[in-house]
C-alpha cells in the first residue's frame, strides 16, 4: 500500500499505509492523525482538512476541481500555493511517499 | 487546568465535538460521553447522501476510532440513556439506575424525527430516516422499491428522491406547502430545484397532507387529505423534527421550541450547557434573535463555544450558520441565515461555467445571506463576506451586471 507522511505543524511525523481509493483525510480520521479535522465528511465543503502539499510532490496531483477552490477560499489557516483539501486528494500507487503538512489550526 | 468531571448526554456530531474539543483545549478532568446508539459516534449527514448510494462504509462514517476515545481519554457509554437529571445532587442518572456525578453537563440530545400521525404510518415499507440502522433498512429496500413516496420536501427528502429517482424508481413527493424547501429557501431557489427535479423525472404533489396509509402485508398505497391516491412499495417519512427536551424540563430547565440557553450556551442552571439541534440559543444572525438551527455547523461551532468556556476562554456564540444539501446534479450551499427575507437579487452563472445561481436574500435592505446551487465559490465567498464586520453590498450593486462578489471580501 502507498505511505503517506503527515507532518504535524510543530514537526512531529506520522507516516502510514492508506489503501488506494481513500483520501488523504479520511487516513488521517482513521489512524489518529491530529490536525485534519474533516467536519463534512469529506465534500469539500467546510475547510478543516486542509493540508500543505510538499511543493515537490505538487504535479503528481489532480489540479484542484472548482468546489475545492472555492473552499480554500476559506480555510482557518494561511491559505499558500500548495495548499489543498486532503478530502480531495485520493491515494493511489503514483503517491507513494507523498508527504503532508497540517496547519496550526482547521477551525 | 481544570479536573472537573464533565458529562455529555447525547454522542452526536455536537456530543462527539465536545469531548474532542475539550480535551484538544487541555480539560484535563474525566470527559464521559453517553449515547443511546450502540455504536462510536458517527457522521449523519451521508446517511440521506452517500451512504445511501453506498460509496462509503460503516467504519468511514466513524467521526475516529476506538483508539481515539482511549488515547484522549473519553469515555464513550455507548447504548445508554441520560433519563434524568438531578440537578441538586449533580448527578445524570441513566435508565438503569446508575448516577454518573458530573461538576458540568452537556445536553447535545439531538433531534428526533417527527411521527406521522395517520393510520397505517406502522406499515411495513414505511420508513424513516436518522440512523445507521435506518439508512441500511432503506437501502436494502430500495434495491427493490419501484414507486416510492416520499412525504416531506425537504432537504432529507429531496436528497432521497434524488437517489431513488436515479435508481430508477418512480418517484412522487406530496409537500404540504406550494413549493420544495419553502420553510428555508427563497421562492427563486425553491423554484429552480423543482424545475432541476422535474427534469429528472420526480414528480412534485404540492399543497397535499398525507392522511392514510395502507396495504395488506406492506404499504401499497398513500391517500392524501384530498383523496388523491399514490401506489407505493416504498415511503420515506420526513417531515421535520422535535428536538429532544424532555429531560431537560422534567429537570426545571427553561425550555421552549428547544433548551433555552444564554449567549454562552447555559442553561437555567449555570452547571447544565446545551448545544446541537435541541439548544433554543441567541445568535446575532438570527431576525428573531434566538433560534434552533440543525446543522453540522452550528453542532461543531456550539461545541467548540462551550469547550472554550469550560477551559477558562469564555465568548458569547456568534458564528455564521451555514448549511449544505446534496440533490442528484445539484449541491445547496447556503451562507447565513435567510428567512425571513424582503427582497432577492438572482444571480446565474455566465455562460462557459457549470450551470448554477446564487439567491442574495436581503432584509430591510441588508445582505443577510446567500443561496447557492452548483456556484461554490459564491457560498465561500458569501460565508467570508458575512462573518466579517465589513460593508456588505446592496440590492442594487449585487443587481449590476458587473457585479463580483471577490471585490466585497476582504482577506
Amino acid at each position: 500500500m502507498p505511505s503517506v507522511t503527515y507532518v504535524n505543524s510543530n514537526g512531529s511525523r506520522k507516516t502510514v499505509s492508506v489503501a488506494a481509493g481513500k483520501s488523504i483525510m479520511a487516513a488521517a480520521v482513521e489512524n489518529n492523525i491530529d490536525g485534519i479535522v474533516g467536519q463534512c465528511g469529506g465534500n469539500a465543503i467546510c475547510g478543516t482538512c486542509h493540508v500543505y502539499v510538499d511543493p515537490s510532490q505538487l504535479s503528481l496531483l489532480e489540479p484542484a476541481r472548482d468546489d475545492e477552490a472555492a473552499t480554500l477560499e476559506i480555510v482557518a489557516a494561511e491559505r499558500r500555493p500548495n495548499s489543498r483539501l486532503g478530502c480531495q486528494i485520493e491515494v493511489k500507487p503514483e503517491l507513494d511517499g507523498l508527504v503532508v503538512e497540517m496547519p496550526e489550526y482547521q477551525l | 487546568m481544570s479536573k472537573s468531571s464533565i458529562v455529555i448526554a447525547g454522542a452526536g456530531q455536537a456530543g462527539f465535538q465536545a469531548a474532542a474539543s475539550l480535551r484538544e483545549k487541555g480539560h484535563d478532568g474525566s470527559i464521559v460521553l453517553v449515547g443511546d446508539e450502540p455504536s462510536l459516534p458517527y457522521q449523519h449527514p451521508p446517511l440521506s447522501k452517500s451512504y445511501l448510494l453506498g460509496k462509503l462504509d460503516h467504519a468511514a462514517l466513524q467521526f475516529r476510532p476506538e483508539s481515539f476515545f482511549r488515547e484522549n481519554r473519553i469515555e464513550h457509554r455507548a447504548g445508554l440513556k441520560i433519563e434524568t437529571i438531578d440537578r441538586e445532587a449533580h448527578q445524570a442518572v441513566l435508565q438503569n439506575g446508575e448516577a454518573i456525578p458530573y461538576d458540568h453537563l452537556i445536553l447535545a440530545l439531538g433531534a428526533r424525527n417527527r411521527p406521522l400521525p395517520v393510520p397505517g404510518a406502522g406499515l411495513k415499507g414505511v420508513f424513516q430516516l436518522r440512523t445507521v440502522e435506518d439508512a441500511d433498512a432503506l437501502r436494502e429496500s430500495l434495491d427493490r422499491g419501484r414507486q416510492v413516496v416520499v412525504i416531506g420536501g425537504g432537504f432529507i427528502g429531496l436528497e432521497f428522491a434524488t437517489i431513488a429517482a436515479e435508481r430508477g424508481a418512480e418517484v412522487t413527493v406530496i409537500e404540504t406547502a406550494d413549493r420544495p424547501m419553502a420553510r428555508v429557501l427563497s421562492k427563486e431557489m425553491s423554484s429552480y430545484f423543482r424545475t432541476v427535479h422535474e427534469a429528472h423525472g420526480i414528480r412534485f404533489i404540492f399543497g397535499a397532507t398525507a392522511a392514510r396509509l395502507s396495504g395488506n402485508s406492506k404499504v401499497e398505497v398513500v391517500e392524501t387529505l384530498d383523496g388523491q391516491q399514490f401506489p407505493a412499495d416504498l415511503v420515506l417519512v420526513c417531515i421535520g423534527v422535535i428536538p429532544n427536551t424532555e429531560i431537560a424540563s422534567q429537570a426545571g430547565l427553561a425550555t421552549g421550541n428547544g433548551i433555552i440557553v444564554n449567549e454562552y450556551l447555559v442553561t437555567s442552571d449555570p452547571t447544565i450547557s446545551a448545544i446541537g439541534d435541541c439548544a433554543l440559543h441567541p445568535n446575532p444572525y438570527a431576525a428573531s434573535g434566538i433560534i434552533r438551527l440543525e446543522s453540522v455547523q452550528g453542532a461543531v461551532d456550539q461545541a467548540r463555544c462551550v469547550a472554550d468556556r469550560l477551559t477558562g476562554h469564555p465568548a458569547p456564540y456568534c458564528s455564521l450558520p451555514w448549511f449544505w444539501s446534496e440533490q442528484g446534479t445539484l449541491r445547496l450551499q447556503i451562507a447565513g441565515l435567510t428567512q425571513p427575507h424582503d427582497h432577492t437579487v438572482v444571480r446565474k452563472s455566465p455562460p462557459g461555467e457549470k450551470e448554477g445561481m446564487s439567491v442574495y436574500c436581503f432584509r430591510a435592505n441588508r445582505l443577510v445571506g446567500v443561496e447557492s446551487a452548483n456556484r461554490p465559490l459564491d457560498h465561500a465567498l458569501a460565508r467570508k463576506l458575512l462573518s466579517g464586520k465589513g460593508e456588505t453590498p446592496g440590492p442594487e450593486q449585487v443587481a449590476t451586471a458587473d457585479f463580483e462578489l471577490k471585490a466585497w471580501v476582504k482577506d
